[in-house]
C-alpha cells in the first residue's frame, strides 16, 4: 500500500514539475474580489469582472456577491482571520473607519505605484476621494460605486396640483406639500427613518456638523453633536409636516420603502440615491413623467457640496505578490474612461473622474430622456469645495450609530419622544459606541 | 455473570466518538473559548494578535450598566414566557382534539407539522407580508380604526408580532410530542372517568395533564430555551421588525448578533453572551430542581 502511494505522489510532483516547465501551459493567475451588491446591480459587477477576464490573459478575477454590505465585511473580517481572504473587497461608507484602521489592507496609492500604474488621483472629485482618504488626501481604497441623495418628484402630480417648478428650498416642499394634498394626494412627501438622506446629507448641505473634531477626521475622541444643530430644526419641521399628514413615513417594516412608494406615485416626493435613478425609471408606470433634483436646503442657507454614498475597494494585505498585480490591473482597467461610461450608464452611479464625467458628458449623455438629471448629482457632490463638515464621516461603529439615529426616529415619529429627546438618545447612544471604538483602538493614530 | 461487552482496546471506541468529538470541539468549544478571550479584552475587528488589551470586567460592568441592556432582558423573558406558553396552549388544545378522533383528525395530524419544519427567516418574511400594516393581508383591519394594528408604529404590536410568529412556528413540534404522549395514556382511564361522568375539561385536568407531564415539561425546557436564545427567534426578529419600534422588541440575541457583526464590537457581544449563557444555566437549573419535582415520571 505505502508503496504505492509513495508512486502516486512521485508521478504527480512529476507532473507538476513538467507542467510548469511548460511556459505556454502557464496558469492564469487567479484572485477573488468579494462585493455587497446584489439583484440587477450584483449582475452588473459580474459583467465588469467578465470584461476584464475577456480583455487579457494574464489574470482571472474570480468575483462574488456576499449580498449586502453588512455582510461583506462581517464575511471579509471572518476569512481574514482564517487567512483565505479576497485580495479586494467592496465596503460602503460607514465601514471605512474600520478598514482604515485595521491595518489589513494595502493602500490604494501604494499599490498603484508598486505595480508601475501612474495614475492622476487629483482626478477624483474631491468630493468623493475625501471620503477614502488619508487626512493628507491620499486615497486608501478606490472609489467604486458612488452616489449621493437626490430629491425625486412626480411631474404629472405637480402639474395637477398647480405647482410650476422643481423645489429647491424646504419651504417650496411644504408648498407643494399643501397644493399637493388640495388636490387629493394622499402622500405628498415620503420619507423613512435613514439617516443617510435625511441627517448626514442634510447636515452636509447646510454645513452642519454631526460630530466634533471635524466629523472625526482629527481623532477618535470625537463625540456626536447632531442634537445641537439645525437637524434639530429640520426634524421639528418633518415632524409638525407629519402630523398634518404632509409628509408620510413609509418604512419597509410598514409594508413599502419609499423608492417602491415613489414608483407606485403613492408618494409625489421622496429624497434618494441618484443610484435609484435607472430602477426608478424602469419600474415606474411607463409614460409617467417625474424628475430629480437636488436635495432642498432651507432658505437663506448657503448651499454646500454634498457628501458621496454607496462603496469604495479595499485591497487587503497578505496575498500572493502575483495576485496583487491583477488587483492593480482590475482598478486600473475599470478606471478607464470606457469603462466608467458603462458602468455609470448601466447602474446609476456616478463618475468618479473629472475626465470620466467630461467624456460622458460630451458625449451628450445626460441628454438621452433616459440619464437627464444625473448630471445634477454630481453639480450636487461639486457644488462648492469640501468643508470640514462636508468632507466625509469618520466615526467608529458608524453603522450602529446609524441605527441609533433611525431608533430614535421611530421614537419620534412613532412614540412619544420629542426630536430634542430622541436626538439626545440617539447622541448618548452613539457616543457610547464612540468611546468603545476609541478604547478598542487606542493608540492608533488616524492618519 | 456479568455478560457485558466491553470494547477491549481504547481507541476503538474513541474513533467511533470522534466525529462527534471533533464536531463539538470545534462549533461548541473553540468558540467558547474565543468568547471568553473576547469578553476580557478588547477585540479588534480584523484582529491583531498580541494588540489585544486585557480589560478585566470592563466588558461586564459596561453591559451591566447600561440600561437598554436590562430593558432587553426583560423583553427577552417576557417573550420567552409569552411565545411559550401560547405555543404550548394552542398546541395542546389541538393534540386533545385530534386525540378525541374528532372529524378530520388524521389529515390535521399530518399538516400540523410543517410549520416547524420551515425555516425561521422565511417565517418571518411570509408574516411580515401578512401583517404589514399598510399592504399586508392585515391592512384591511386599519381601515376600520386607523392603527388598530401597526407593528411598525407601537412596540406592543411589534411583540405580539414576534410571539405569533415564533408560536405558530413551535406549535407543530410541540403537537407532535404532545400527541404521541396523550396516546400512550391508557383508554380505559379516559373511558372509566367519563362513565363517573366528566367532561373533556375535567379529564384533560384530572388525567391527562398529570399523565403527560413528563412530556410537558421536555417541551417546555425545549421551547423555553429555543425562544430565549434559539436562533428561530433571531430569524423572526430580524426579518420582522429589526428590534424595533426603537428597540421594543431588541431581544438578547438579536441585541448580540447586530451588535458583534452588523456593529463589529465583539468583545461587547462576547460580555452578553456569555451573561445569556449564564442565565440559560440559571434558567435550567430552576426548571430540573422546582418544576420537575412536580413531575411524575411513573
Amino acid at each position: 500500500m505505502q508503496g504505492f502511494g509513495v508512486k502516486i505522489g512521485l508521478a504527480a510532483g512529476l507532473l507538476v514539475v513538467g507542467l510548469g516547465a511548460t511556459p505556454a501551459m502557464a496558469e492564469k493567475v487567479k484572485f477573488e474580489f468579494w462585493y455587497g451588491l446584489s439583484g440587477d446591480l450584483g449582475e452588473r459587477v459580474q459583467d465588469a469582472c467578465k470584461k476584464f477576464n475577456d480583455s487579457q490573459a494574464n489574470f482571472e478575477i474570480v468575483c462574488t456577491s456576499q449580498n449586502g454590505y453588512p455582510e461583506t465585511v462581517q464575511n471579509a473580517i471572518a476569512a481574514y482571520r482564517a487567512k483565505k481572504h479576497p485580495a479586494i473587497v467592496q465596503v460602503f461608507d460607514g465601514g471605512t473607519l474600520d478598514l482604515m484602521l485595521s491595518g489589513a489592507f494595502v493602500p490604494a496609492k501604494k499599490l498603484m505605484e508598486d505595480n508601475g500604474y501612474k495614475i492622476d488621483w487629483s482626478n477624483y472629485f474631491p468630493g468623493i476621494a475625501n471620503y477614502y482618504a488619508t487626512a493628507k488626501g491620499e486615497l486608501n481604497s478606490f472609489p467604486f460605486n458612488s452616489s449621493t441623495a437626490m430629491f425625486y418628484y412626480n411631474v404629472d402630480a405637480f402639474t395637477k396640483a398647480g405647482i410650476q417648478s422643481a423645489p429647491e428650498t424646504w419651504e417650496d416642499v411644504e408648498a407643494a406639500a399643501r397644493k399637493l394634498k388640495a388636490a387629493g394626494y394622499a402622500c405628498p412627501f415620503g420619507f423613512s427613518f435613514d439617516s443617510w438622506a435625511t441627517v448626514e446629507q442634510f447636515s452636509a448641505i447646510h454645513n452642519q456638523p454631526i460630530a466634533t473634531k471635524n466629523n472625526g477626521y482629527d481623532g477618535l475622541d470625537t463625540e456626536l453633536t447632531l442634537n445641537k444643530t439645525k437637524l434639530v430644526d429640520h426634524l421639528t419641521f418633518f415632524k409638525k409636516m407629519t402630523d398634518e399628514g404632509l409628509f408620510v413615513v413609509k418604512t419597509k417594516q410598514l409594508g413599502m420603502d419609499v423608492v417602491p412608494a415613489f414608483t407606485s406615485e403613492t408618494c409625489q416626493m421622496i429624497q434618494s440615491s441618484i443610484a435609484d435613478h435607472g430602477t426608478i425609471g424602469k419600474t415606474i408606470k411607463q409614460g409617467a413623467k417625474w424628475d430629480v433634483t437636488m436635495l432642498p436646503v432651507w432658505k437663506g442657507t448657503a448651499r454646500q457640496n454634498s457628501m458621496v454614498g454607496g462603496a469604495s475597494l479595499w485591497v487587503l494585505n497578505n496575498r500572493p505578490e502575483a495576485e496583487y498585480k491583477g488587483a492593480a490591473a482590475f482598478l486600473n482597467f475599470i478606471a478607464q474612461p470606457d469603462m466608467v461610461e458603462w458602468w455609470s450608464t448601466v447602474t446609476g452611479y456616478i463618475p468618479v473622474t473629472k475626465t470620466g464625467f467630461e467624456a460622458m458628458k460630451a458625449k451628450g449623455f445626460y441628454d438621452q430622456p433616459a440619464f437627464k438629471g444625473r448630471e445634477k448629482a454630481i453639480a450636487s457632490l461639486t457644488f462648492t469645495p469640501t468643508s470640514a463638515n462636508t468632507r466625509g464621516i469618520r466615526l467608529g461603529g458608524f453603522p450602529q450609530i446609524r441605527k441609533e439615529i433611525s431608533d430614535a426616529m421611530e421614537g419620534i415619529f412613532f412614540g412619544k419622544l420629542t426630536v430634542q429627546a430622541g436626538l439626545d438618545q440617539a447622541v448618548e447612544r452613539g457616543n457610547v459606541i464612540l468611546r468603545r471604538f476609541e478604547k478598542t483602538y487606542a493608540g492608533k493614530a488616524l492618519n | 455473570m456479568n455478560k457485558r461487552a466491553v470494547f477491549k482496546s481504547w481507541w476503538l471506541p474513541v474513533l467511533f466518538a470522534l466525529p462527534q468529538l471533533l464536531l463539538i470541539l470545534f462549533f461548541f468549544y473553540w468558540p467558547a473559548i474565543s468568547v471568553f478571550n473576547w469578553a476580557f479584552s478588547l477585540e479588534p475587528a480584523f484582529g491583531g494578535a498580541g494588540e489585544r488589551l486585557f480589560v478585566g470586567f470592563d466588558n461586564f460592568r459596561e453591559v451591566f450598566a447600561d440600561g437598554e441592556y436590562w430593558r432587553s432582558v426583560s423583553l427577552s423573558l417576557f417573550f420567552a414566557f409569552t411565545a411559550t406558553g401560547l405555543s404550548m396552549l394552542i398546541a395542546f388544545v389541538l393534540a386533545i382534539c385530534v386525540d378525541r378522533q374528532l372529524k378530520g383528525s388524521g389529515l390535521f395530524r399530518f399538516f400540523y407539522i410543517w410549520p416547524y419544519a420551515i425555516a425561521a427567516p422565511a417565517v418571518g418574511l411570509a408574516f411580515r407580508f401578512i401583517f404589514a400594516p399598510e399592504s399586508g393581508l392585515i391592512a384591511v383591519v386599519n381601515t376600520w380604526s386607523p392603527d388598530l394594528w401597526n407593528p411598525a408604529k407601537y412596540g406592543s404590536h411589534a411583540m405580539i408580532l414576534i410571539i405569533i410568529c415564533f408560536a405558530w412556528k413551535w406549535i407543530g413540534y410541540n403537537f407532535i410530542f404532545m400527541t404521541a404522549g396523550l396516546q400512550s395514556i391508557p383508554r380505559s382511564l379516559l373511558e372509566a372517568s367519563s362513565m363517573d361522568g366528566s367532561g373533556p375539561v375535567r379529564r384533560a385536568l384530572d388525567i391527562q395533564i398529570p399523565l403527560l407531564a413528563p412530556t410537558l415539561f421536555f417541551l417546555l425546557v425545549l421551547n423555553l430555551t429555543e425562544s430565549f436564545v434559539g436562533p428561530d427567534t433571531f430569524g423572526i426578529v430580524d426579518l420582522t421588525t429589526e428590534g424595533g419600534p426603537n428597540k421594543a422588541t431588541d431581544v438578547m440575541v438579536y441585541r448580540i448578533v447586530s451588535e458583534a457583526f452588523r456593529g463589529l464590537n465583539y468583545s461587547g457581544a462576547a460580555a452578553q453572551s456569555l451573561v445569556l449563557i449564564a442565565l440559560i444555566m440559571v434558567f435550567t437549573f430552576i426548571q430540573f430542581r422546582f418544576v420537575e419535582r412536580r413531575v411524575h415520571y411513573k
